[in-house]
């Protein structure tokens, strides 16, 4: 009984192992082959013999994908910390105000959570076009700058805090942003962290919008940039410097992955569990 | 923490509510109009980003604009445009046919890898993380990492094949198994999160049924049909739902690997839409196929819910 126990064990971390090689297998030949010079690239050995930064030099020169790196993080930061902010503050008043309109205030944001985005992608074009902010960084932050879910997840975490903690603070003369800001906020760190991580994930791989409203290539975000630099013909003689571009573009997630991987995974998850 | 309430945040909005000793009335007033200045964001948001722009969006369906040239108005030639558009709807086929393989294939394998990690094995943490991983990168990456996976003369996949004697196989460049190596593809980059949800809902079965049920006599595979599949119900449905949606959106993968080729097998709604906006400048088209497919998507997800929601 014992030993019939541990073969199906076995068995049973096989497949794991396997399936994690096919996860993780990829991964490292990406990285392995964006240190391969040119003529050892196509190889399927996970590391090249002589590694070296050729692929991220030529990658330098060809496109300006340190200032895409920096456009990227500022309107990661930028959309991260407004979300955080209106998120607050909507979810604050619908959760602990009492007024006329909250609860449709409440369905309206349900409702828009599932209205697919194909509808608006269009006519929030022309917007950007009318007000002027094609090629800028306004157009990038702004229509993200509040979130449903963001909203719908503070709503929640503020539900549950003890009406005590804002009474105190209101005593004290607080007013309601400092009561937000000040004295809630310390109580729904797991909220924080999760709201952060999301939004900010989500902006730094958005591609589809920066490739409508950006077309002046000093101002668009990373993975805009290496789509077009992978799309537009100039990187088909040069493979390694694709893979490297698309190396840099990982990079950045997956340091933060490997350092917060709990807090990644919970709050990914989250996203679904919310229904 | 307690000590010191500076409160007068500066994030610019201003809500003067801190006046020395406010005359009653005034004070109620702008007791009543503060909740209404909190929630102000997302009105403001909700009506310049999303009520306006669906209804700017029906208008469009009735125009012909190239954003250059003023709007004309067109009736309903946008409509029937759409229905007798073959581009279109092999655009929805294609989305359909990679719905018809991605579906399955993501519940069937994040469904075993959650129920193999359930099972209380070593290292659960490190499985579990390394199948997460291209949840969080960029499609960007995880299509440009496939496509040397794939590629037919130098792809890896094809030369692991030649070194065991098999046919290559031309994933992206055969117009009838393209858009399900797409799919495939999106299998992977997606499969980390659904085992994470399956986990959270294999978590939530109480191993008392499980027990009785070994009580009774019921094998593994019956407790798997009988007990585990019935509980987790939610959970299957809420990954169907997510990658119905999910797939819907299917745009950055074909725009970098294939452009909608070979034959067009590729093509998907949104790279459609996407092409008739800003490749050909039909606005009023682009939007009238952006607004009967957005309908499509709610359509289909309210159905599926209905129809799961029964079967619960």
């Amino acid at each position: 009984m014992k030993k019939r126990f541990s073969i199906k064990r076995i068995l049973m971390y096989a497949a794991l192992i396997l399936a994690a090689l096919t996860f993780i297998y990829p991964f490292v030949w990406m990285i392995g082959a964006s240190l391969a010079p040119q003529h050892e690239v196509g190889k399927m050995t996970l590391w090249p013999d002589h590694p070296g930064f050729e692929n991220f030099k030529l990658m330098i020169e060809k496109i300006p994908i340190g200032r895409s790196l920096i456009n990227s993080l500022l309107v990661a930061f930028f959309t991260t910390s407004l979300v955080m902010i209106t998120g607050s503050t909507v979810g604050y008043a619908l959760a602990r105000m009492n007024f006329k309109g909250r609860q449709l205030i409440f369905y309206v944001i349900v409702f828009t959570m599932s209205l697919p985005f194909q509808v608006t992608l269009i006519p929030n074009y022309i917007t950007m076009v009318n007000l002027h902010l094609v090629d800028s960084f306004f157009a990038l932050v702004i229509p993200f700058a509040v979130s449903a879910f963001a909203v719908l997840m503070f709503r929640q975490a503020f539900q549950g805090l003890p009406q005590a903690l804002i009474d105190a603070a209101r005593l004290d003369g607080c007013t309601e942003l400092g009561i937000i800001f000040r004295v809630l906020w310390p109580n729904i760190k797991p909220t924080l962290v999760t709201v952060a991580i999301l939004s900010f994930i989500g902006s730094w791989n958005e591609v589809l919008w920066p490739l409508i409203v950006i077309r002046n290539e000093q101002l668009m975000t990373m993975p805009q940039l290496v789509t077009l630099f992978a799309t537009g013909g100039r990187a088909d003689s040069m493979l390694g410097v694709k893979i490297a571009a698309a190396v840099l573009l990982a990079l950045p997630v997956m340091i933060a992955f490997l350092f917060f991987q709990k807090h990644f995974i919970q709050s990914m998850a989250s996203t679904g569990l919310k229904d | 923490m307690l000590k010191n309430y500076d409160c007068n945040m500066d994030i610019g909005i201003e809500i003067p509510l801190r006046t020395i000793k406010p005359s009653k009335k005034k004070s109620s007033l702008r007791k009543r109009l503060l909740p209404y200045l909190l929630v102000s964001p997302y009105l403001i948001f909700v009506s310049v980003f999303v009520a306006f722009p669906v209804l700017f969006c029906f208008f469009l369906t009735f125009h012909k604009w190239n954003i250059i040239s003023p709007m004309t108005f067109i009736g309903t030639d946008n409509y029937s445009r759409l229905l007798h558009d073959r581009l279109f709807w092999k655009a929805i086929g294609n989305t359909l046919k990679f719905l018809l393989l991605h579906i399955p294939l993501q519940l069937m394998i994040s469904l075993s890898l959650a129920y193999l990690l359930n099972q209380q094995l070593r290292a659960a943490s490190f499985f579990r993380s390394s199948f997460f991983m291209p949840v969080i990168v960029s499609g960007v990456v995880v299509t440009i990492l496939w496509q040397q996976l794939l590629g037919y003369d130098s792809g890896l996949i094809n030369r692991v094949l030649m070194h065991m004697g098999v046919r290559k196989i031309g994933w992206l460049v055969d117009p009838g198994t393209a858009i399900y190596s797409i799919a495939v593809m999106a299998t992977w980059k997606n499969l980390g999160l659904y085992v994470i949800l399956f986990l959270v809902g294999l978590q939530t079965v109480p191993t008392q049924y499980y027990e009785a049920a070994k009580m009774e006599g019921a094998n593994r595979w019956q407790q798997f049909y009988h007990i585990t599949l019935p509980m987790i119900n939610p959970t299957i449905f809420m990954v169907v739902i997510l990658s119905t949606i999910g797939g819907f959106s299917l745009f950055i993968e074909p725009y970098i690997m294939t452009g909608g080729g070979p034959l067009n097998t590729t093509l998907s709604a949104v790279l459609y839409i996407y092409k008739q906006a800003f490749q050909y400048y039909n606005m009023g088209y682009s939007a009238t196929l952006g607004f009967f497919y957005a309908l499509m998507i709610m359509t289909v997800v309210i159905l599926q819910k209905k129809f799961i929601e029964k079967e619960v």
